[in-house]
């Protein structure tokens, strides 16, 4: 689902990699926390897996593609395949919950038959039935956040990266939206999580990699938050 | 594409942004205007030019009996028949002559009465003051030069004289304010490409979220620029229509004002300027359209 390939990062007029030859693979259907310290290089891993970046040296292969020849055009359609989710939730404040989500399926240009089908259903999905015809401002972050994943699994990706899904929620809505993504999990789909939360990730016991300077520093099944001593 | 979806985000680009939508509209006009209108000038003056040159005429002035006191060329006093004879027996042997015709001293005077009916001279002078001339109609109007150096100086010959040369002045005008017109044109359009650059950013700025969205569920780089292109496009539709009705007013200001009152000038009609009309318009959206694609290569990176 996701290789990387001995990948370093190096961002102009930095002298230390924020990457620095990481090598792993993520297989189909698996649950991954990818967590470590700001400035470790989680970011620049998730930016990598949505070819926002390009590696400075080694490959990355996501969803069976080389990102690194993958010409511009042709972006678009690989990042159709996969889900995004961030901590700022990224949605559009003047559109209701609906229109949120049916917003990346009108800009994909999926006919109007099937977002009338597919909306309701996603939104039942994420535990927002009823509430379609609301404003974003209107739900708490919790719920907003399930808006979000609405609108990165309405198109059922076989990928989703979260980049700290739960950064802005309390500990009872963050349980809410874990049990969300482990359910999307379920389904199949391969789920990708940068976060900081350590109660979550000590609870999920999945799969952990953390990195530390950019090196990637341990790559634990069924692991914690910190190193058990 | 559904054409719904990116109608209504034109419609909220350009109201969310109608200042600038107004600025980029108004210079837009005003550019095309003054395009139209250079061109229609030049169309003017070709068509003048083609009537004009049609109807000049080279003509050789023969000496009147008071040029002898005036005049180098006609010392020895008013030209004889037999100077006038021999004139005309070498211009038939001319093959850029087209034709020829003989203007006596009354015909000339007759002439000048028309056109000068209020002048004070008039009663002053006779008609054996008028030059007797050849009246020489040329193949090429432009070889002008031929008859002069053929027959100036000759026994008889006053001087050699081209209608052309009256024009020229007029043509002259009439180009320099086609060469400013198109000056000035090149600077709105200048004015207009940078005003549209601008509103392009800051539109783009503007939707900023709505584009991230827009990459990050994976809407192609088309789906994400259309909206702004279309958005250009229509405000230089919009000013390529008022530069439209510009030149619709101009055009009827020429026809049904100035052509009554300069009768001597063949304007052109409706029909160049409806031919003018298609080309600005296109001119205008496609310049709005590439003004905005490149400006957007720098602010959308996929």
């Amino acid at each position: 689902m996701i290789r990387f390939d001995n990948v370093s990062k190096t961002y102009p007029k930095q002298n230390r990699p924020a990457l620095d030859n990481v090598s792993l693979e993520i297989e189909k259907g698996e649950f991954v926390f990818l967590v470590g310290s700001s400035g470790s290089g989680k970011s620049t891993f998730l930016r990598l897996c949505l070819r926002e970046e390009r590696p400075s040296t080694g490959a990355v292969h996501v969803l069976g593609k080389d990102l690194g020849k993958l010409s511009n055009w042709k972006v678009p359609h690989m990042r159709r395949q996969l889900g995004t989710v961030f901590q700022d939730f990224r949605l559009l404040p003047n559109k209701t919950v609906a229109q949120n989500v049916a917003f990346a399926l009108e800009v994909i240009g999926k006919p109007k038959s099937a977002i009338a089908k597919v909306v309701p259903e996603v939104l039942d999905l994420v535990g927002l039935g009823g509430k379609e015809d609301r404003m974003p401002g209107e739900l708490s972050g919790g719920e907003q956040q399930r808006v979000a994943i609405a609108r990165a699994f309405v198109n059922r990706p076989m990928l989703l990266i979260a980049d700290e899904p739960t950064g802005n929620l309390d500990p009872q809505n963050s349980v809410g939206i874990m049990k969300l993504l482990d359910r999307i999990n379920r389904t199949g789909t391969t789920v990708l999580m940068a976060t900081h939360d350590q109660a979550i990730v000590d609870q999920m016991r999945k799969r952990v990699i953390e990195l530390d300077k950019g090196l990637l520093v341990r790559d634990q099944a069924r692991g914690v938050y910190g190193y058990q001593s | 594409m559904r054409a719904q979806f990116v109608l209504s985000e034109i419609g909220v680009g350009l109201r969310r942004n109608l200042t600038m939508t107004i600025a980029v509209v108004v210079s837009v006009a005003l550019s095309l205007a003054l395009a139209g209108a250079s061109l229609l000038v030049r169309d003017q003056v070709n068509s003048m030019k083609g009537y004009w040159y049609d109807k000049v005429e080279v003509s050789v002035y023969f000496c009147t009996k008071s040029d002898a006191a005036t005049s180098v060329q006609c010392k020895a006093g008013a030209a004889t028949q037999e100077q006038i004879d021999e004139v005309k027996a070498s211009l038939d042997k001319m093959p850029l002559v087209q034709n020829s015709s003989f203007e006596s001293s009354i015909e000339a005077y007759k002439r000048w009465k028309e056109t000068n009916p209020d002048n004070p001279l008039l009663a002053a002078v006779g008609a054996e003051a008028m030059p007797q001339s050849w009246r020489i109609k040329l193949v090429d109007p432009t070889k002008y030069d031929v008859i002069q150096s053929a027959f100036a100086g000759k026994p008889g010959v006053k001087s050699v004289e081209d209608q052309r040369k009256i024009l020229e002045n007029l043509f002259g005008l009439l180009n320099g304010l086609q060469t400013a017109a198109f000056v000035i044109m090149v600077l709105m359009l200048f004015v207009a490409l940078l005003l549209i650059v601008n509103t392009v950013r800051v539109s783009a700025f503007s939707r900023r979220r709505e584009t991230g969205i827009m990459r990050l569920v994976g809407a192609s780089n088309f789906y994400v620029q259309m909206p702004f292109i279309a958005e250009a496009a229509f405000a230089a539709l919009l000013g390529a229509t008022m530069a439209s009705g510009l030149l619709l007013a101009g055009h009827f200001f020429v026809q049904h004002w100035l052509a009554q009152r300069v009768l001597f000038i063949h304007f052109i009609g409706l029909s160049s300027v409806l031919t003018v009309i298609p080309l600005l318009v296109v001119v205008g959206m496609a310049m709005a359209g590439i003004a905005a694609f490149f400006t957007l290569r720098k602010y959308l990176k996929v």
